[in-house]
């Protein structure tokens, strides 16, 4: 039986919102400012709340269960909830109703540098911040070297880390947190911050921290992160859980779902459509070799990324361009239109239809956002230029004819070609060859 | 419910600890109880904030932790101007300056730890919002981190009685650290009530200035309590810090006789004081980190 970290079980939270400041007349805030003392202190006898306000439910009916060594990644647009939640089991906030139960004990990292003081030395703050986050002194005895050179910063270890660089105070936070050692880890946007090659570090400590078999609950917009480190992800918006399961489905879900971004759009209005007096972008699909929009392609066929544009004035030598990113942020390859026939011939005015045919078999699945560009390349000018303005899905196949082979677990890689392969047998040299009795 | 698998196999040291540290989280209703144990869990924490008020009081200051003994210091001086000489206050035979001194140096502990601590909870508000811990241990690091100072104080005391050649009452003086003691648990229980009222009522800024002032003159320090007519003494006695300078008084230089009742009455005080003041502050405290 897996055994259970954490467990959700309804779990709500209220807050009471600031009553807007209405006008009053001075009589009335006159009388208010003399009887506001009595009725003030009249409620706090009874132990209510102050005034009556309009609420706000941050978190409703939350329920689910994390088990042991499981690294979930919550995800969600901002304002949903989820830093609630990890306040929640972090114990900083009470819940307005449900219960939380946590088996083992927790260390929740909902900032860079909790407790640090700017006065107070880089090795001052190790001890206090440890402390803090949950570790003993004698255990921060025994790691400060360890820490101090993890941040890179011995040589300022006895300087006030006000002095610090914004780089170095966050090197030295982060080197403190990742030096607890809680069976439940809670960590809030952390990683964030800092630099790329930082940020690496810390994405590699996380999976050190996997590979010790602790459990993770990780809130982060950082979603090839999350699809990296997670096996899992918890998608929450307006206070409830929307989607929960594996993690590249949850991700790829919400990059659709957030981004408004559909695998085919259209610009009905001329005025309204991207572009200049030139070209105007006046639809965008994905479609599969029969000429149908395909929302989720399958691995194994190609896909075309079909763009229609009007030319509004001859004359002019168009390249379509597109970008393919995938949802973890990485620009997969790029594209150019270098048809030979309209490579410098200019353009008639007309609706014109540019195809980019990516083959079967070589994508890697999960969601494919597009961004689409034309341009006049002498001199260089955009006609148009649309970020991530659609997107699709590439679904993997368990059919031995894909590059998967009908290997049931994940697979890394940008692409996934399926490539052919070569082998070749001859007989062993004679000194290598086992000796049958 | 777990207890079955853990059971049926061997248990390893991890499985043993994780199923000893069960956490359940779940609104608290009402009155919450204090959780002294979880308390002595945190003594680090305790110790730290400490450490930290400590060491910052007095960073990049010109003369440091002279601040400590100027203040009380300053205070016994314009006290010896206006009301030694200017008012003619009698002070039990001793010199003024003496006199108000010995009583400055633990009312200065006790009016700091008010003050900071009063203000603790709100100045603290970025660790509150972001790790747990028991609150009760930021109001009583404050108060805890005047100590130091009033051991500064009180070697400028020292000095001062060798000058006037004022001697100690050496059985007496035994009782300065239970004095001390209920200096500090009035100080605490104090600061629990106005810092946890702070948190959602920030008018307790505002009147923390002047209840310290008011409590300054409702405690015999610059006037010996000889003054008062005897029916108001037992009222005068709920007061602890008139329990805690009349013990000074009478310890260090041996005034008057041992303030026996008073100190009775002012311990019962100090220490409803703190209960009320603890209760109170676990009753609000599940909302601090929401209108911090």
């Amino acid at each position: 039986m897996a055994h259970i970290a954490v467990r959700v079980q309804n779990l709500s939270k209220e807050y009471r919102l600031g009553r807007p400041a209405t006008n009053q007349m001075l009589r009335e805030a006159l009388s208010n400012a003399i009887y506001a003392p009595f009725h003030a202190v009249g409620r706090l006898l009874a132990g209510q709340r102050s005034r009556d306000r309009g609420t706000l439910w941050a978190l409703r009916n939350v329920s689910f269960e994390v088990t042991r060594g499981e690294i979930v990644g919550i995800i969600g647009p901002n304002g949903a909830g989820k830093s609630t939640l990890l306040k929640i089991l972090s114990r900083i906030t009470e819940p307005t109703t449900g219960r939380v139960e946590i088996h083992g004990r927790v260390g929740s990292l909902l900032e860079v540098g909790t407790g640090f003081h700017p006065e107070l030395t880089g090795r001052e703050n190790v001890y206090l911040s440890g402390t803090f986050l949950g570790m003993k002194k004698a255990e921060i005895d025994r790691k400060l070297d360890e820490i101090l050179a993890f941040s890179e910063i011995e040589k300022f270890a006895d300087t006030p880390v006000k002095h610090y660089s914004s780089g170095m105070y966050v090197r030295l936070a982060f080197g403190v947190a990742a030096h607890l050692e809680p069976e439940i880890l809670i960590v809030d946007e952390v990683l964030a911050v800092g630099d790329a090659a930082f940020q690496r570090k810390c994405l590699n400590k996380m999976e050190d921290v996997r590979q010790h078999g602790r459990t993770v609950l990780f809130v982060s917009h950082n979603m090839s992160a999350v699809t990296r480190l997670c096996q899992r992800a918890i998608l929450i918006a307006g206070g409830c859980i929307q989607q929960d399961g594996p993690a590249p489905e949850v991700t790829s879900a919400y990059l659709l779902s957030s981004l408004k971004t559909k695998a085919q759009r259209e610009w009905t209005d001329l005025a309204g459509a991207p572009g200049d007096d030139v070209v105007r972008l006046r639809a965008i699909r994905a479609r599969t070799t029969e000429g149908a929009a395909v929302e989720a392609a399958d691995i194994r066929q190609p896909v075309g990324i079909e763009m229609t544009y009007d030319v509004l004035k001859p004359g002019y030598c168009l390249v379509p361009r597109y970008e393919i990113n995938n949802e973890a942020g990485l620009c997969v390859f790029s594209t150019l239109g270098l048809e030979p026939e309209w490579r410098t011939r200019p353009r008639p005015m007309g609706r014109h239809v540019s195809t980019a045919w990516i083959p079967g078999n070589f994508l890697a699945e999960g969601t494919l956002l597009v961004t689409a560009r034309v341009f006049s390349p002498d001199p260089v000018r955009n006609h148009f230029y649309e970020p991530e303005t659609m997107a699709f899905q590439v679904v993997d196949s368990l059919e031995s004819d894909a590059a998967r082979g009908g290997w049931e677990g994940s697979i890394p890689g940008v692409v996934r070609p399926l490539l052919r392969w070569t082998t070749t047998v001859t007989d062993l040299p004679d000194e290598d060859r086992p000796v049958v009795s | 419910m777990h207890e079955g698998p853990y059971t049926e196999r061997a248990l390893s040291q991890t499985d043993s600890a994780l199923a000893n540290s069960v956490t359940i989280i779940e609104p608290s209703r009402g009155w919450v109880p204090i959780k002294l144990r979880e308390l002595w869990e945190f003594r680090e924490v305790l110790y730290f904030l400490v450490w930290r008020d400590i060491k910052v009081r007095y960073r990049q200051t010109l003369i440091g932790a002279t601040w400590a003994v100027i203040q009380p210091f300053m205070t016994m001086v314009v006290f010896t101007i206006f009301f030694g000489r200017l008012a003619k206050m009698p002070s039990d035979g001793f010199p003024y300056p003496l006199f108000a001194f010995a009583a400055l140096v633990p009312w200065t502990f006790f009016a700091n730890g008010l003050t900071q601590g009063a203000n603790s909870l709100v100045a603290s508000g970025h660790l509150i919002t972001k790790v747990y811990f028991p609150r009760l241990l930021v109001p009583t690091a404050r108060v805890l981190g005047g100590l130091l100072d009033l051991v500064l104080a009180f070697l400028v005391l020292l000095g001062m009685m060798w000058w006037y050649g004022a001697l100690p009452r050496l059985g007496a003086v035994v009782w300065l650290p239970a004095l001390v003691l209920l200096a500090l648990t009035t100080a605490v229980g104090v600061s629990l009530w106005l810092s946890a009222l702070n948190v959602r009522y920030r008018d307790i800024q505002h009147v923390v200035p002047f209840l310290v002032q008011i409590w300054l003159f409702a405690t015999p320090i610059a006037y010996p309590s000889s003054l008062l007519a005897e029916r108001w003494r037992p009222l005068y006695a709920l007061n602890p810090m008139v329990g805690v300078v009349e013990g000074f008084r009478w310890a260090l230089l041996g005034s008057g006789t041992a303030p026996g009742p008073v100190l009775v009455s002012s311990a019962l005080a100090a220490l409803i004081l703190l209960v009320t003041g603890t209760f109170f502050f676990r009753r609000i405290e599940r909302t601090f980190a929401d209108v911090i």
